[in-house]
């Protein structure tokens, strides 16, 4: 056990020095280090921060595709002359009646992987849509599958809108991915007050241009209210016009009137409706609708054919801005939930940086003392193997640009109370085998011989431990478990390659004398 | 002062009287889980938690409890928390749907106590959210547990399983009892603590199991208490610098690693102890109930054979 040869000792120096190396990357200053831009991360409980999980709420998105297989199936029924009736949305479901002999030609149709309106996954060998039959009525659903295809859609496309607008206010290094299905997990670094980004991810900016109705009670409008007021007003449900057809929009001040507004322009089909519609429309006034709030309803006085408008509503120059921002970034499918958020003030980032180095420079230095006390010469070899520990542990965790959190401050400090362990029980081992061994050279090596079983044994529990909370834990939890685990393996190098070449290189040195642990 | 531990402690005759102690302190945990409950954090119970810090000195805890009762926002609680200006506050109310619902308790506050207050942390968490957590904690417990048993049971016999895991499950029990007893509150960062704990009491347990195999091998004739005696008077002094020096970092940690940490490093603190102890008096005795000779470990070598 205590032979090495001159290719393993350079091995192990080598990655001592390198991996010390890399932990020595994170005191200098990133601007000014040209070789390798590596760091360990501050987690935003250290360097501050909002964090957000987002819940996609898809519902509406399935009531609107229902909706227009509602329509699709209707037309296909009526020019293939099939006797249905009654058909209509119930519980999710499309539901109708059919004549019996011409159900299953219908059914024939409908499993068809030609079918337009139900489509085939070949690799969920399913259909988008259920459907089964009772007696004569027919009831069309989406499949297990269809639903997971509509909300992973639903998903990435808010990813989409919500990585637009996050980027749109310019934080520095956001994270924004997807969290199983219907989920969105935001991160966003030095970020003190989540309030705006909370507001702009809350609203999905779905945007119409409707006429006002003329009078209340019309067929097809619906009664909305203003978005700063509680005036209301009886809109027509039919869009002109939505935000799909916006090309850019931006904020600014009217040199007249000193007052925020939002200039929009549309693409050439939108600016084609809009000259249309105004056009045919003049003297009537045709309501701005944001999320069903009315945000002004101007009169039109004249047609508008560029393409060109602006918007006026009591507008700060905040809000007009950051409703350009919406509308340029285009509206969400589905609306969104804040299910979860938590939020680092900066200054309790700095205060738990210093707690957590002033602990970890004491915990440190105690355990040093205390094995020092314990051991004397082999202390001073178990003391530089926990040095040379903690510069691999960071060494590896700036490889890995891990990020280091408060628990996994606290795990380090941890790693550095239960690293020495190790050599714990391979120094009581050798202690025991000085009593029956005569030479040095021997107890030493069946010394780490036979505590190699209990080492293993007591760092793999351990390690079984951090494993299971890398899977299931989140956010810092998480990085405790990544440096206690890293810290189990560095534990192991350290004590059985970089202590044991010391242990070693002492028994040697002792050969020839007495001594006593 | 260097002093001696007496090499020879009859562990095995403390036994019986220190195990009937076990039980009832699991007893007695069981009950003040059941009766008491835990102080589930928000984590795994939902709704916000405020850390924040005033300004100005002359406003006292009653002043911001006024304030925020006056609010409507369910059960309150607001504690002291670390130095002289900061305060917890946890509300049993989240409102996911409004965006503004941070930042209107924090404009009421200013508009009441009429100082400038830092919201120095924020957390909140939907009732969806927390039981998942709570789910995904209770499964990472239990699932280390299971590993645990796995890796001894390949390792060593079934009689040294039963110990192993008695023993974490002492731990546990205690550890949770105490936590409920003092009322500490049990989020996210306890589970970590819980499940390192099960590590280290673990990692105690299998280093005298192993040199209690390794005895079993060499003394033949011997009967359990004699070899479990030897074996854990062999690793004590082992036993007892591990737990020094990791209890040396742990204290660190909560006397110097700041608020957040305390019941993070307090559980672990306990976990140790409790864990130390019972890889002596919980799991070593299970084999001597289970009469395992050496024909036990014995067996395993012949089996590999």
């Amino acid at each position: 056990m205590l032979y090495f040869s001159k290719i393993k000792v350079s091995i192990i120096y080598t990655i001592i020095i390198i991996l010390t190396a890399y932990s020595f990357l994170n005191l200098i200053d990133e601007n000014k280090n040209f070789l390798v831009n590596k760091k360990i991360n501050l987690g935003l409980d250290l360097q501050g921060g909002s964090y957000l999980l987002l819940e996609v709420d898809s519902s509406p998105v399935i009531k609107q595709k229902l909706q227009q297989k509602l329509i699709d199936i209707r037309k296909y029924l009526k020019t293939n002359s099939f006797k249905y009736q009654n058909i209509k949305i119930e519980d999710q479901s499309i539901k109708f009646l059919l004549q019996k002999d011409q159900i299953e030609s219908f059914q024939n149709f409908f499993v068809s992987k030609e079918n337009f309106s139900n489509t085939y996954y070949d690799q969920f060998k399913s259909f988008e849509m259920d459907f089964f039959i009772e007696e004569n009525l027919v009831n069309i659903s989406f499949s297990k599958f269809g639903l997971i295809e509509i909300k992973s859609l639903t998903l990435t496309q808010s990813l989409e809108i919500v990585r637009r607008r996050i980027d749109e206010i310019g934080t520095k290094d956001p994270t924004i991915i997807k969290r199983g299905n219907e989920r969105i997990l935001i991160e966003l670094p030095g970020l003190a007050d989540p309030n705006r980004i909370k507001k702009l991810l809350g609203k999905t900016a779905n945007l119409t241009f409707r006429l006002v109705s003329e009078n209340e009670n019309t067929f097809g409008s619906e009664i909305l209210s203003f978005d700063n007021s509680d005036e209301k007003l009886s809109i027509s449900k039919r869009v002109i016009i939505s935000g799909d057809n916006l090309l850019n929009a931006t904020a600014s001040v009217d040199s007249r009137t000193n007052e925020a507004i939002v200039n929009f322009t549309f693409d050439r089909v939108g600016a084609k409706k809009f000259a249309r519609a105004t056009t045919g429309n003049i003297g009537r006034r045709i309501a701005i609708v944001l999320d069903g709030n009315i945000i002004s309803a101007p009169s039109i006085r004249e047609s508008i054919i560029g393409g060109k408008g602006q918007i006026s509503g009591n507008f700060t120059f905040q809000s007009a801005t950051d409703l350009s921002l919406l509308l340029r970034s285009g509206a969400l499918p589905a609306p969104l939930l804040i299910v979860e958020e938590r939020t680092v003030g900066p200054d309790l980032g700095e205060d738990s940086i210093k707690a957590g180095a002033i602990s970890l420079l004491i915990g440190f230095f105690l355990v040093i003392i205390y094995m020092f006390y314990k051991y004397r010469q082999l202390g001073v070899i178990a003391n530089l193997a926990l040095i040379i520990n903690l510069l691999l542990l960071c060494g590896i965790l700036t490889v890995l640009e891990a990020t280091l959190t408060l628990p996994g401050i606290a795990g380090i400090i941890l790693t550095v109370g239960m690293a020495v362990d190790a050599n714990v029980l391979i120094f009581e081992r050798i202690k025991e085998e000085l009593k029956v061994e005569k030479s040095i050279i021997h107890a030493f090596d069946s010394g780490y011989k036979n505590a190699q079983s209990a080492v293993l044994d007591a760092n793999i529990t351990t390690l079984i431990s951090a494993i299971i909370l890398f899977f299931l834990g989140s956010g810092p939890v998480k990085g405790f478990a990544v440096t206690l685990g890293i810290g189990i393996l560095t534990t192991l190098f350290s004590a059985y390659f970089f202590a044991r070449h010391l242990s070693s290189i002492y028994a040697m040195t002792k050969k020839d004398k007495n001594i006593s642990l | 002062m260097i002093y001696k531990l007496p090499k020879d402690i009859k562990f095995s005759t403390f036994y019986k009287k220190l195990n009937l102690l076990s039980l009832l302190l699991i007893f007695i945990s069981i009950l003040i889980i059941i009766f008491k409950g835990l102080n589930l954090g928000v984590d795994f119970k939902g709704g916000t938690l405020i850390e924040v810090r005033i300004e100005n000195d002359n406003i006292n805890i009653n002043q911001l409890r006024q304030s925020l009762l006056q609010m409507d926002l369910g059960d309150i609680k607001v504690k002291k928390f670390g130095q002289e200006k900061d305060y917890l506050v946890k509300i049993e109310k989240t409102d996911t749907s409004n965006t503004n619902f941070i930042k209107t308790i924090n404009k009421q506050l200013v508009s009441d106590l009429g100082s400038n207050i830092n919201f120095r942390r924020v957390e909140n968490v939907g009732p969806k959210v927390s039981e998942e957590l709570l789910r995904d904690g209770l499964l990472a417990i239990s699932l280390s547990l299971a590993a645990m048993l796995f890796y001894i049971w390949i390792r060593f016999e079934w009689q040294f399983s039963l110990g192993a895991i008695l023993a974490i499950i002492h731990d546990v029990i205690i550890t949770v009892g105490i936590f409920s007893y003092l009322s500490y509150e049990v989020n996210l960062s306890i589970v970590a603590a819980v499940l390192t704990i099960v590590g280290y009491s673990m990692n105690d347990t299998v280093v005298i199991f192993d040199r209690i195999r390794e005895n079993l091998k060499k003394y033949t004739k011997s009967h359990i208490s004699e070899i479990s005696n030897i074996s854990t008077n062999q690793t004590l002094s082992r036993t007892l610098i591990t737990s020094v020096t990791t209890l040396l970092a742990l204290l660190s940690i909560y006397i110097l690693g700041g608020e957040i940490l305390k019941g993070f490093s307090f559980a672990m603190i306990v976990g140790v102890i409790i864990g130390t102890y019972s890889s002596i008096f919980v799991a070593t005795p299970v084999l001597n109930y289970t009469k395992v000779t050496s024909k036990t470990v014995l067996k395993e070598d012949k089996d590999l054979n």
